[in-house]
């Protein structure tokens, strides 16, 4: 139990049974906000659950809250109008990388740069699976599936560069099989006032198993990840003992821990660091983490404050509206 | 000047229709709803209809870029904004190029005769200067150099010769005034109001009013000026109202009626915009506006409303419901209040931006995927979207249920007399919203209507999912069983079939029985009203139903039709009503059908109907 209003784990699971397949890493995704949905403690009914249409957009059913499985893509606008008519619930939106940035990068991109004040975690598994194994706009260049035998020829999206050329205030990455740091990013995203946007890389075992393992195995983790902490030296290896610093060209590179070492700021105002770690390439490490958190207002209560504005000038009088303008009377004469 | 008329006698007019012409930068519509004003002041009744180019300004002085704005004023009820004009002003050689042959034999015709240059003439198309080859022969023509009379009334202003020329549309405006004995001191205080922040140009178009009034009262035109009396409207309190103007307000009217707030997502389209400009000047009414990124979103953003317990509307045109489709399914399949207002364009695809038609019928009441009925209310004019709006989130929120209203373009843009209701005698609207968490199941149903219950977010103990894949019947979770789809299919469409049981009774206007009944829809109702008139007058028994409710259409329609010896659906398209009433009535029907853009003539229904009746020709 957690907080004042004492919720549990269970408290969060629905009574419908998960139809994800066997070895799915959406069930540790769906375990670890379950687990971290009543460390927030905010009551059930005031938490929603939005999706489109997936695999992961599956996930509303086995949260018991509020929720609505959606059409295909459209997840965040339907959130975006639940947050602007109800400002004071707690939204959250969960997307995969079809949903997400295929048919619905257009709603994802407006909802980031409108700063609505939703949760948005994106299940990237670097594949269709509800359709059985189409390259997605993340598949690698290259990449042969079904529909792509000879290899896709369209290059993919960098999700995290997408959210912050998008104007995201906050912007993360995690991985399903970490659960620890998956649940530290979840309570960051949570506590985070506007859009936040949460990156999760989720193996797909059974059309693109293994997508992940260059970065996530236990024995090359720590060479290939690198996890950001606020305030600290951006470090990364076994024993912490390579450092990124700016190196000619304006480029990040590898060097080894120490004065040099480039520092984590994620509230900076300007974009330079945060797109730099987002766009890093093997061989140098990718990013884990919060790569940028900043504070604008957002726009359910811009919406809000302008309606009380308006209030105050001129409190609502129906029938001065529809009298208003020229108005004449016809007698009964 | 003040309140004054011409020295010479005006002559009483029952009615009149004027047409004002000119290039798209020439500010026809701004005279054409100046001139309006002043009608609706003077307490005749009116209908307008403005006519424009989808082009914002197509090039200059041809007949591409040409926009018009038409009045119908009278001392008695106007239905259309008629035919004929019986006076056309034209701004150019282009304006009159594409309006002359509307204007009556023997119409009076004002034309700017500095715009006729050689250059011009040829930009408009004119092989030989008309004001001078005889084209006009037959038409009374008042031939008038507004560009010198203009600069000479402001020569002391010290303004740029630019500014000066903008202000022929006032010009324009003064002698039509004069021409029909028109209160000048209103006008006057209008243009200065107009152009507050700018004194020296409220000045110039005051003097370029006053000029076109002056010019009236020296010239010699035969017979004018004229005046209309006031007409005896129903007594109440009127102002002028334009259809999309209508809409929002009976939208933020139904949203208090049900004590919900309202939230309207929309994205700019032709003619729908002016619903989400009314609507967000108007937050203080509890209206949230949201001018999302694309039509889905603005639908979909809507449902997320709806779902959190607003009244979720949205408004588009054709290409954009287009858009919408898959969104008002899933609406349907969640059982959730939705309206959706649909400003009729010429199509398909992007067609006719600026004109109006009736051809999204079928794309509203079939237009979706899957067994998807949806009720569909039609408005039949600028002043009735007050209402048409109301009954349309009426249906929506006791029956959740996306609903669509269709308008056009010609309701939604034109204007007439509105008797402003009774706030106390509109109807009360229950959302009956679910609280009660003792035996709730997301889809529990009201007996009498089939309504599911509407939990919204923040109510304890009422926690669910909704989504767009099959729902069992009554709990709500995913469903594939076979036999509770059909239920759920059927269910689907009972509910909608039920909305019918509310109707009001059909009106049927003019004769109960006879030769012929009309049955019509959406903007045509002016041209049939008159059409009706005429006709009945020259004794033909005809009956005419005008539907609010397309779909479900009316339990009594069919006992009504059956009354007459022929029906008549005249229809601005290719025959959408016709099937419909076929396919859902097995009524075989005659139709009139005209896809140019334009409204129907109140000549060619009448003509239509003379047709169907053996003893018309006879009388006539």
């Amino acid at each position: 139990m957690t907080g004042k209003l004492n919720l549990a784990k269970k408290d969060f699971v629905s009574d419908q049974e998960v139809r994800w397949c066997p070895g799915c890493a959406d069930f540790a995704i769906l375990a670890t906000v379950q687990k971290v949905m009543p460390e927030l403690d905010i009551p059930r009914e005031n938490i929603v659950f939005v999706s489109g249409i997936g695999c992961s957009s599956r996930f509303p059913y086995y949260m018991n809250t509020y929720g609505m499985h959606g059409i295909h893509g459209r997840a965040p606008a339907i959130a975006t109008g639940l947050k602007m008519a109800r400002p004071e619930l707690t939204v959250f939106v969960v997307t995969g990388d079809g949903d997400g940035l295929s048919i619905g990068g257009n709603h994802l991109i407006h909802a980031l740069r409108r700063n609505v004040d939703l949760k948005i975690l994106l299940f990237d598994n670097r594949i269709y699976g509800l359709t059985k194994g189409q390259a997605s706009p993340t598949s690698e260049l290259g990449k042969k599936t079904k529909s792509s035998p000879y290899g896709t020829v369209d290059r993919p999206f960098n999700p995290l560069t997408l959210a912050l050329g998008a104007g995201a205030t906050f912007v993360a990455r995690s991985v399903a099989t970490d659960t620890a740091h998956l649940a530290q990013v979840l309570r960051r995203a949570a506590a985070h006032k506007g859009a936040a946007f949460v990156h999760i890389w989720q193996n797909c075992p059974v059309f693109n198993d293994a997508a992940f393992d260059e970065w996530s195995e236990r024995e090359v983790r720590d060479d290939a990840l690198l996890k950001l902490e606020h305030g600290k030296p951006l470090v990364f290896g076994k024993a912490k003992e390579k450092a990124l610093r700016i190196g000619d060209g304006f480029r990040l590179e590898a060097g080894a821990a120490g004065a040099s070492a480039l520092v984590h700021d994620e509230t900076r105002d300007d974009l330079a660091l945060a797109m730099a770690l987002a766009a890093l390439e093997p061989p140098l490490p990718q990013p884990m983490g919060v790569l940028r958190a900043v504070q604008r207002p957002t726009v359910d209560a811009l919406a809000r404050e302008q309606e009380e504005e308006a209030a105050r000038k001129r409190p609502p009088d129906l029938h001065a509206l529809l009298h208003s303008g020229d108005v004449w009377d016809v007698g009964t004469a | 000047m003040q309140g004054q008329t011409s020295a010479r006698t005006p002559r009483n007019l029952d009615q009149a229709v004027v047409r004002f012409a000119g290039d798209s930068g020439d500010g026809m519509q701004l005279t054409g709803t100046e001139f309006t004003r002043e009608a609706a002041l003077h307490g005749n009744d009116l209908a307008t209809f403005p006519d424009f180019p989808a082009e914002i300004r197509a090039p200059a002085g041809t007949t591409a870029g040409v926009s018009g704005y038409q009045i119908q004023f009278a001392a008695h009820e106007v239905f259309s904004a008629g035919d004929q004009p019986d006076t056309l002003v034209a701004m150019n050689p282009a304006a009159l190029k594409v309006h002359l042959a509307d204007l009556k034999k023997s119409g009076l015709l004002v034309v700017n005769e500095a715009s006729f240059t050689p250059a011009d003439l040829t930009r408009a198309g004119w092989k030989s200067n008309p004001l001078t080859d005889g084209s006009l022969e037959g038409y009374r023509v008042i031939q008038v150099d507004f560009d010198k009379l203009v600069t000479l009334a402001c020569q002391d202003l010290g303004l740029p010769a630019k500014d000066v020329q903008r202000t022929k549309n006032f010009f324009a405006l003064g002698f039509v005034f004069w021409l029909y004995s028109r209160d000048t001191a209103r006008e006057e205080s209008s243009i200065r109001e107009r152009f507050a922040k700018r004194p020296d140009l409220a000045e110039a178009n005051v003097r370029a009013f006053k000029a076109g009034y002056y010019y009236g009262e020296t010239t010699e035109a035969a017979d004018a000026p004229y005046q209309i009396a006031p007409a005896r409207l129903q007594p109440g309190t009127y102002r002028n109202v334009m259809g999309s103007t209508a809409i929002a307000l009976g939208l933020i009217a139904a949203a208090r009626q049900a004590g919900l707030r309202l939230f309207f997502g929309s994205y700019p389209i032709t003619p729908a915009s002016d619903i989400l400009h009314e609507l967000a000047k108007h937050r203080q009414y509890g209206v949230t506006t949201f001018q999302a990124e694309d039509e889905i979103a603005a639908v979909t953003a809507s449902i997320g409303a709806s779902f959190g317990g607003a009244l979720g509307a949205t408004a588009s045109s054709g290409p954009g419901v287009a858009l919408k489709t898959e969104a008002i399914g899933l609406a349907l399949m969640i059982e959730l209040p939705l309206v959706i207002v649909v400003a009729q364009r010429g199509g398909p695809s992007t067609g006719l931006p600026t004109k109006t038609e009736q051809s999204d019928l079928f794309q509203a009441v079939y237009g979706r995927n899957g067994e998807s009925p949806v009720p569909v209310l039609a408005t039949r004019s600028p002043a009735d979207c007050f209402d048409a709006s109301i009954e349309a989130c009426r249906i929506a929120i006791e029956y959740r249920t996306p609903v669509i209203l269709l308008s056009d373009g010609a309701i939604g843009t034109g204007s007439e007399p509105w008797k402003l209701p009774d706030l106390e005698a509109l109807p009360r609207i229950d959302p009956k919203l679910r609280t009660d968490p003792v035996g709730f199941h997301p889809y529990d149903r009201d007996p009498e209507t089939l309504a599911r219950s509407w939990a919204v977010p923040g109510t304890k103990g009422l926690e669910h999912r909704l989504g767009g894949l099959e729902k069992d019947a009554l709990t709500g979770n995913v469903s594939y069983d076979a036999q509770n789809h059909e239920k759920m299919v059927r269910t689907r469409a009972e509910k909608v079939q039920r909305v019918a049981r509310t109707y009001p009774p059909t009106e049927v206007a003019g004769d109960p029985d006879g030769d012929v009944l009309v049955i019509s829809w959406g903007g045509t109702y002016g041209s049939v009203t008159q059409a009706l008139i005429d006709v009945r007058a020259k004794g033909v028994r005809v009956g005419h139903v005008h539907l609010r409710y397309i779909f479900p259409l009316p339990v009594d329609l069919l006992e009504i039709a059956g009354r007459y010896r022929n029906v008549l659906v005249p229809e601005l398209n290719l025959g959408q009503l016709r099937l419909h009433l076929r396919g859902q009535l097995g009524l075989e029907t005659v139709g009139l059908n005209k896809v140019q853009g334009k409204p129907f003539h109140v000549a060619e229904v009448r003509s239509a109907i003379e047709k169907l009746a053996p003893q018309a020709k006879e009388i006539a």
